[in-house]
């Protein structure tokens, strides 16, 4: 191996800029977002732009650092940063902040720092270790189980802390267990049960059953008839059966109550556009609004005067969506596609399986962020609070999501050396 | 085995494209295809502010000013900007204690932290010149501008009217209002509400969902001003009106004068009154309840306009101008009078003692029943009309033309119509071709079904001045510039009698006042023409009524007086004319005490202080 490479060397210069572009589309949004005639210079540190330029500067020189560090320090450390972070994750639950709601804040002088964000590249980090050890396979029981442990203990703690968002994030993770070879009908069993969930919700559940009923015998008929298949098939069926007459009492026994409106606001179940409605009907206002080119850089009505609940957090889109039209929301989807599509790219090309699996980590992290926020301010999804990565306000979810980005540029500029 | 997991990157990428897929659809939907949210985009954040104007004045004939605004503060509270305060300062500020303070302010944030509530209403002028200096120390609290109806003379109150928030009703029904809008809801800020209220305004400025103003929408571009109400000018003398109140004091009844030349009114007294200022700003509905059940005076009854008299004697007048019109009665036709006039049956309209025979003006000065009755049965049983319902028919239009019977058309609202009894109504009482002149004969002495309102009797004291004529009585005499004359009131209407017919009328009138039955009235250097009248009514006592004109010639001024169940009108309406002509000439009175009598007698407490003979069937003066 060769030594005193330059930093910079064998950088993906693409996935560096599109960092930088996401990054700087988040500052401008929020300086939109939050701008009032009274405040309008750059640095100014009591207002959040002023504030999010300094965690900017941050998460840069943190870019910086991750890129001196050897990239063999995060496979053979993964496992000390995954318990690192997890002993911070069980810490801040007896000694953090409460803030809106999430007791996962630590706070260290006038910031708030949120473990949570860390521990969600941590695990990634600890999964690709797993992974990449020699002789485990996913497929194997013992081995699964290890892997889903390694996953489903920082989501549960998080959980804990009244972070639902951040611990729904955890099961991106499927993904890299996929990619590592868990058969397809356990991610595909992951998507058809929230729509048969919802369906069940919207449809009458007897005529629901009896589609279910006509989708077994379907199969029954085409597919190859051997006990086995049969038996599958019907046990699936009673299961599926079981899941929609259960999931009424789910609904009603599980989810706390801003929950329940959440999700019945988004079947249309109910009706409250000043109460749990409110939020994303502002926030389709906000969007709507936008039209093709957008009003404008700072002429964003809806999201400027607060109309907008949480416009530099959560509901940054709001101001892309308002402020840069249809044309400037497209082109932030497409910067995260190309993202996503680059990370996975390079992750294949990679010849150490702890950095492929990370790649795999880190864009199926991203992705998920970037569906769930934009899914909810497009009223798609229901409300929940996550942030938009590198956009949205706030210094943990930056730093957090730049470490994570940045720990796989580095890897990839190693990407032709088993490391 | 590795290869084929390595191919799972296209379901992965896929899927995640078609994620991306479904935003940018999602996006082209919201942002393109529908119309909805780009609409409650606009009604978030600006508000349209309604700017008020201010309403018009209203001054007296001789340019004083009777109804005017005042400015009122009212002390707003934002809760949630309420930083701190120094409570101690502000309690003493506005005159409450701490615990006083601290309920308002909860009241306040339960209505909402974020939008305005009163916390102090209408704070005077004073008090707020002094607040003003020291909100500044107070976030949270401002100062907003309303204003409030005031009336310099606390007279008048039925005719100025007053003014209280739109009903649901009204903003149904007229888009120019909205809810908390100020209309006029009685007297002339109802009939003329159109014009006092001046052009609403409207500003548009911009707030963020704390309702924090950020200023105004596109540099007031599409602001609009508000235009102030226009003026008027009454025709009322303030004198003149607050003199008649007083003589009114503790009496049922009402006063009307009227400019026989331009049929300005100079003066309507309805009594019991109540002064304007009592239903102004926020004591107007506590009072207005009170007033409402006050049934024993009803001081919100507007009698001038709304009451209806049988005229008694006063109508002896009429039945001289038509008879002679009619042609069945001449200056010179002489009656006896046996002491009363007999309809049959034994009864008969009663009279008093006087010398007999009498011609026209004698009869007038004396207002002989048994002459006048006998005046109205010749008009009734004239043989040209062909039939009694035919000559009453005739008679009854000669009537209408003299402004009985139907609404004058006053501006001013709820004006009645009086009663004179159509044909039909005697054919359904008494049975077609079952009524004769007899049956009706108490119509000649002004009793029966007959009704006027004491504005149509004022009326006819004009059109007996004017010879003929008269314009319709008004209360607005200029509209903006005092001399820009309201031309709703500008045609001269004649009443189809002609002046030679009035000639003896008015002498009989002015022999009434120097030796008649109302010798009482008469002026020094006025020579003033009246008539008594003497109502009898169901409700006891009889209505004490006069009506004049002054002087005898270019009068300036006729009045009709009416107190109710005061007995003869000699007694009482007489000399309160008398005053009030007096006062409105000469600008002086000086029989003190003749007005300290007039004034001081109370007639609704049932202390009536003259002795009077038991009233016959039929009155008589």
């Amino acid at each position: 191996m060769r030594e005193h490479r330059g930093i910079f060397h064998k950088i993906d210069w693409v996935l560096v800029g599109i960092y930088l572009a996401l990054v700087i589309t988040g500052w401008v949004n929020i300086y939109a977002a939050v701008y009032d005639e009274n405040h309008y210079q750059i640095i100014d540190l009591t207002q959040k732009y002023g504030k999010q330029m300094g965690f900017i500067i941050a998460a840069l020189l943190l870019g910086l650092g991750t890129l001196i560090i050897d990239p063999k320090f995060f496979s053979q450390f993964a496992y000390f940063i995954y318990g690192f972070f997890l002993f911070f994750i069980i810490l801040v639950i007896f000694s953090g902040r409460e803030i809106s709601g999430s007791k996962g804040w630590f706070a260290i002088g006038g910031f708030g720092i949120q473990p949570a964000e860390f521990a969600k590249m941590a695990t990634c980090l600890a999964l690709a270790k797993f992974l990449s050890t020699f002789e485990v396979d996913v497929r194997k029981p013992e081995n699964l189980v290890i892997a889903l442990l390694i996953t489903l203990i920082p989501a549960l703690i998080v959980f804990l802390q009244h972070d639902t968002g951040s611990a729904i994030v955890f099961v991106a993770l499927i993904i890299v267990l996929y990619r590592a070879g868990l058969p397809g009908y356990v991610p595909l069993a992951l998507i058809i049960l929230p729509v048969l969930a919802i369906l069940a919700l919207l449809v009458n559940k007897l005529i629901l059953t009896a589609g279910l009923l006509l989708v077994a015998m379907g199969a029954l008929f085409f597919i190859k008839k051997r006990l086995k298949i049969i038996l599958t098939v019907i046990v699936l069926f009673l299961a599926g059966t079981a899941f929609i007459f259960s999931i009424d009492y789910g609904v009603n026994q599980i989810l706390e109550k801003h929950q329940r409106d959440r999700i019945q606001v988004l079947l249309g179940q109910q009706i409250d556009p000043k109460g749990a409605g409110y939020n994303v009907n502002q926030s389709l206002i906000a969007i709507g609004s936008g039209r093709f080119f957008g009003k404008g850089f700072l002429q964003g009505t809806q999201t400027k005067y607060n109309f907008v609940p949480e416009q530099s957090t959560d509901f940054i889109f709001c101001t892309i969506g308002e402020e840069r039209g249809f044309v400037g929301s497209t082109i932030v989807v497409v910067l995260y596609l190309a993202l996503f599509i680059r990370i996975i790219q390079n992750a294949e090309k990679m010849r150490s399986p702890f950095a492929r699996y990370y790649g795999y980590g880190v864009a199926s992290i991203l992705f998920f962020h970037f569906a769930i926020n934009i899914g909810m301010t497009l009223g798609l999804l229901p409300v929940i609070g996550i942030p938009l990565p590198f956009i949205s306000y706030g210094g943990s979810s930056l730093w957090a999501f730049t470490l994570l980005l940045f720990i796989f540029i580095r890897q990839d500029s190693y990407r032709h050396e088993l490391i | 085995m590795e290869r084929t997991l390595a191919n799972r990157k296209y379901i992965i990428i896929g899927f995640i494209v078609i994620v991306g897929i479904i935003f940018v659809i999602r996006l082209f939907y919201v942002q393109i295809l529908v119309d909805k949210y780009i609409l409650s985009a606009n009604n978030n954040v600006l508000r349209y502010m309604t700017q008020y104007p201010a309403r018009g004045l209203v001054f007296d004939r001789n340019g004083k000013l009777l109804v005017y605004n005042e400015a009122a503060y009212d002390l707003m509270v934002i809760p949630r900007q309420v930083k701190k305060p120094d409570t101690a300062a502000l309690c003493e500020l506005i005159g409450i204690d701490r615990g006083e303070f601290r309920r308002r302010l909860e009241k306040a944030r339960n209505y909402s932290p974020y939008l305005p509530t009163i916390f102090e209403a209408q704070i005077t002028r004073e008090n707020y010149g002094y607040l003003e200096e020291k909100l500044f120390r107070f976030p949270g609290f401002f100062v907003q501008l309303r204003t409030l109806r005031k009336y310099t003379y606390s007279v008048a109150a039925h005719t100025l009217g007053y003014i209280g928030e739109a009903s649901p009703d009204l903003i149904a029904k007229n888009p120019y209002y909205r809810s908390g809008d100020y209309v006029g809801i009685s007297g002339i800020e109802k009939s003329y509400e159109e014009v006092l209220r001046g052009k609403k305004g409207m500003k548009i400025r911009v707030f963020d969902v704390l309702n924090r103003d950020k200023g105004s929408f596109r540099e007031g571009k599409y602001d609009t001003a508000s235009v102030a109400g226009i003026d008027l000018y009454s025709s009322l003398d303030a004198d003149l009106q607050v003199y008649g109140e007083r003589l009114m004091t503790n009496k049922k009844g009402s006063i009307v004068a009227i400019e026989p030349s331009t049929g300005e009114i100079l003066c309507i007294v309805s009594s019991p009154s109540y002064d304007p200022n009592l239903l102004v700003g926020n004591i107007r509905k506590k009072n207005y309840t009170l007033l409402l059940q006050d049934t024993v005076y009803n001081p919100l009854f507007n009698r001038a306009l709304m009451a209806s008299y049988p005229p008694g004697s006063t109508f002896k007048l009429v039945d001289a101008l038509i008879g002679q019109k009619e042609g069945v009665l001449t200056p010179d036709t002489r009656y006896g009078c046996p002491g009363g006039f007999s309809i049959g049956n034994g009864k008969m309209v009663a009279c008093h003692a006087h010398p007999s025979p009498l011609d026209l003006t004698m009869a007038i000065q004396l207002s002989c029943n048994t002459y006048f009755c006998r005046v109205f049965k010749t008009i009734i049983d004239n043989r040209v009309y062909g039939s009694t319902r035919a000559a009453y028919e005739n008679w009854r239009k000669q009537v209408l033309a003299l402004g009985f019977g139907k609404k004058l058309g006053i501006d001013l609202p709820n004006e009645l119509n009086g009663n004179i009894p159509t044909p039909s109504y005697y054919d359904k009482y008494h049975g077609k071709n079952r009524w004769r002149s007899m049956t009706i004969i108490s119509l000649g002495i002004g009793q029966g079904e007959i009704g006027l309102t004491p504005v149509q009797l004022a009326n006819l004291a004009a059109l007996i001045a004017n010879k003929g004529w008269y314009f319709i009585p008004h209360i607005v005499r200029a509209i903006g510039r005092s001399d820009s004359l309201n031309p709703a009131f500008n045609e001269r209407l004649s009443v189809n009698i002609d002046p030679s017919y009035f000639t003896t009328v008015i002498e009989g009138m002015a022999r009434v006042v120097t030796a008649g039955t109302a010798t009482g009235a008469a002026i020094d250097s006025i020579t003033v023409c009246g008539k008594t009248g003497t109502a009898q009514n169901p409700h006891g006592k009889n209505h004490s009524i006069f009506i004049a004109f002054a002087p005898r010639e270019n009068p300036k001024i006729a009045i009709s007086v009416v107190c109710e169940n005061a007995g003869f009108g000699s007694t009482w309406a007489a000399p309160i004319a008398s005053l009030m002509i007096e006062q409105y000439l000469k600008r002086k009175t000086t029989r003190k005490d003749l007005e300290e009598r007039m004034i001081n007698g109370n007639l609704i407490n049932g202390k009536i202080f003259e002795n009077e003979r038991t009233q016959g069937n039929i009155s008589q003066d």
